[in-house]
């Protein structure tokens, strides 16, 4: 038998000392705001129903009287933590494994360690600042922030793709990616106008974006996600994403409470994996339950902490944090 | 017909583009959190040589290209076509002059070349990494200078032009590294 040369770790061991610090001033962030670290199932029954997340699944073998033997590794722990916000634990956070199959590569692995946390009585423009407050205390001394912008979707799409994402048709942005930028998509479904948005954000905006901490907000209203939608014309998405050197870092809400418009977001979903022939997935009837007895007003927001280790240590590639990427498991 | 779906992506992979061969240099996952995932692959044509970017919805199937790398050895050219044999079974194969490309000018009688076949038909050759060709012109060598700084041209018997020390003179066999078109050092023939 070979001896296997990938037995070792692939961060070096000050990378994990680094890692161990973060999460350290981490919790210390949280515990100095009276923040209730939590902790949730990576098991569940139920799981997201999003078209874009792909959850491992396993089966329950033994005693119980289990009823649901299939069980969802977790995507997010965004449902259990909201069913506690339902129940009245006030601000609340969690760091843990969260799990997403089909998603490997210098800036995925698929299992990574996740910072998610709720805060009652904010809309998603508190949380944000929360995040670059956050960050600035996580950061200090060890990779300072440099600058903090902040973007709405459309003027980030104007400035730095000269695409305006609310009145641009595929076909033409398809035509200019070619012109303009030398992309060449192949195989991208003609009529869904958010895939090629997510093509000019991954391919044009990003690698432009540079250093620092850029806030983009007010997301078209099919990308809300689980996020509340706010009136206008065109209505937009309470969402935020904070990229920091470029990388994609965090994803928050200003948190959908509407139990109907919930369902129907599901149901929609559903229907989207359908065509898409991704597997079916069940919904989470509990989430629904707690909707209905009440969601506090509140926003959340999950990031990356594998990716923040990797832009605390200068790195670009994930497996130079992790102790044991995914091929080495 | 055979295929590869994105996620058998990798350095070296053969696929079909525009009805062309293709061999990918590299590839890499891309998607946003809440979005879709994508495979940007740098691709090179294997006709051209060209070197492209394509960006697959991630899980897409795309077309394989029956292209593999055999060992043949070069035997002659008639002028217009450079004809290759494999040692073992004594099969012949001709390759065109774009299919030869550069390689011709490193090209010598029995050397063994990677050839490159595209539905049995020879698409690129790559010369051996280190060929001995002689000097077929050059300017008088300078005795006793083993300085190698400076140099001259010196033409080889494929025609190949390469920079050599000012001590070698014609008819000495050279050690050329046909990656860099550079001179390693005299030959032991």
């Amino acid at each position: 038998m070979q001896p296997y040369a990938d037995w070792r770790p692939a961060a070096s061991l000050d990378t994990l000392r680094l890692r161990a610090e973060l999460l350290a001033r981490i919790r210390r962030f949280f515990a100095s705001r009276d923040i209730l670290e939590v902790e949730t199932p990576v098991l569940s029954c139920a799981a997201n129903t999003d078209p874009a997340l792909q959850s491992f699944t396993t089966v329950y073998t033994g005693p119980g009287s289990v009823t649901d033997t299939l069980r969802y590794l977790q995507t997010s722990p965004e449902f259990p933590m909201k069913r506690l916000l339902a129940a009245g634990a006030g601000s609340i956070y969690q760091l843990c494994k969260v799990f997403r199959d089909g998603e490997c590569g210098a800036r995925h692995n698929p299992e990574f360690t996740l910072l998610e946390w709720y805060r009652t009585g904010f809309d998603h423009l508190d949380l944000m600042d929360e995040v670059e407050q956050m960050l600035t205390a996580v950061l200090a001394g060890i990779a300072p922030l440099d600058s903090v912008q902040h973007w709405t979707y459309r003027e980030l799409f104007l400035q730095f793709a000269g695409v305006d994402p609310f009145t641009e048709l595929p076909g033409e942005l398809q035509a200019r990616l070619e012109s303009e930028f030398d992309i060449t998509p192949v195989g991208l479904p003609e009529d869904d106008l958010d895939c090629w948005l997510d093509l000019v954000m991954t391919h044009v905006i990003e690698p432009k974006l540079g250093a620092g901490l850029v806030f983009v907000r007010d997301y078209p209203a099919s990308q809300a996600a689980l996020a509340r939608l706010r009136r206008g014309a065109p209505p937009v998405a309470a969402r935020f994403e904070a990229y920091l050197n470029g990388v994609e870092l965090a994803n928050g809400f200003h948190e959908l409470a509407d139990v109907a418009e919930q369902r129907a977001r599901f149901e929609n979903d559903l229907e989207r994996r359908r065509r898409g022939r991704h597997m079916n997935i069940k919904m989470d009837e509990r989430l629904l339950s707690a909707l209905e007895s009440g969601l506090p007003d509140c926003a959340g927001v999950a990031l990356g902490v594998d990716r923040l280790v990797m832009i605390a240590s200068g790195v670009s590639c994930l497996s130079d944090v992790i102790a044991f990427p995914f091929d080495s498991a | 017909m055979a295929s590869y779906s994105t996620n058998e992506f990798k350095g070296g992979l053969k696929i079909m583009i525009d009805g062309d061969p293709c061999a990918i240099i590299e590839n890499e996952f891309v998607k946003p959190g809440k979005g879709q995932a994508f495979v940007r692959a740098k691709i090179r044509n294997l006709k051209t040589g060209r070197v492209v970017e394509r960006t697959y919805k991630s899980g897409e199937s795309v077309e394989a290209a029956d292209v593999m790398d055999v060992d043949l050895q070069y035997l002659y050219s008639d002028g217009e076509f450079w004809h290759f044999m494999d040692t073992e079974t004594f099969e012949q194969r001709a390759a065109t002059a774009e299919a030869v490309g550069d390689a011709a000018k490193w090209l010598k009688e029995q050397d063994m070349c990677e050839v490159t076949l595209w539905n049995d038909n020879p698409l690129a050759v790559t010369p051996p990494n280190f060929v001995m060709l002689a000097v077929a012109d050059t300017d008088p060598g300078v005795r006793g200078d083993t300085s190698g700084g400076g140099g001259k041209p010196a033409t080889l018997e494929t025609g190949a032009v390469v920079r050599v020390p000012l001590f070698i003179d014609i008819g000495e066999i050279l050690k050329i590294d046909t990656r860099t078109g550079e001179y390693v050092g005299r030959g032991k023939d």
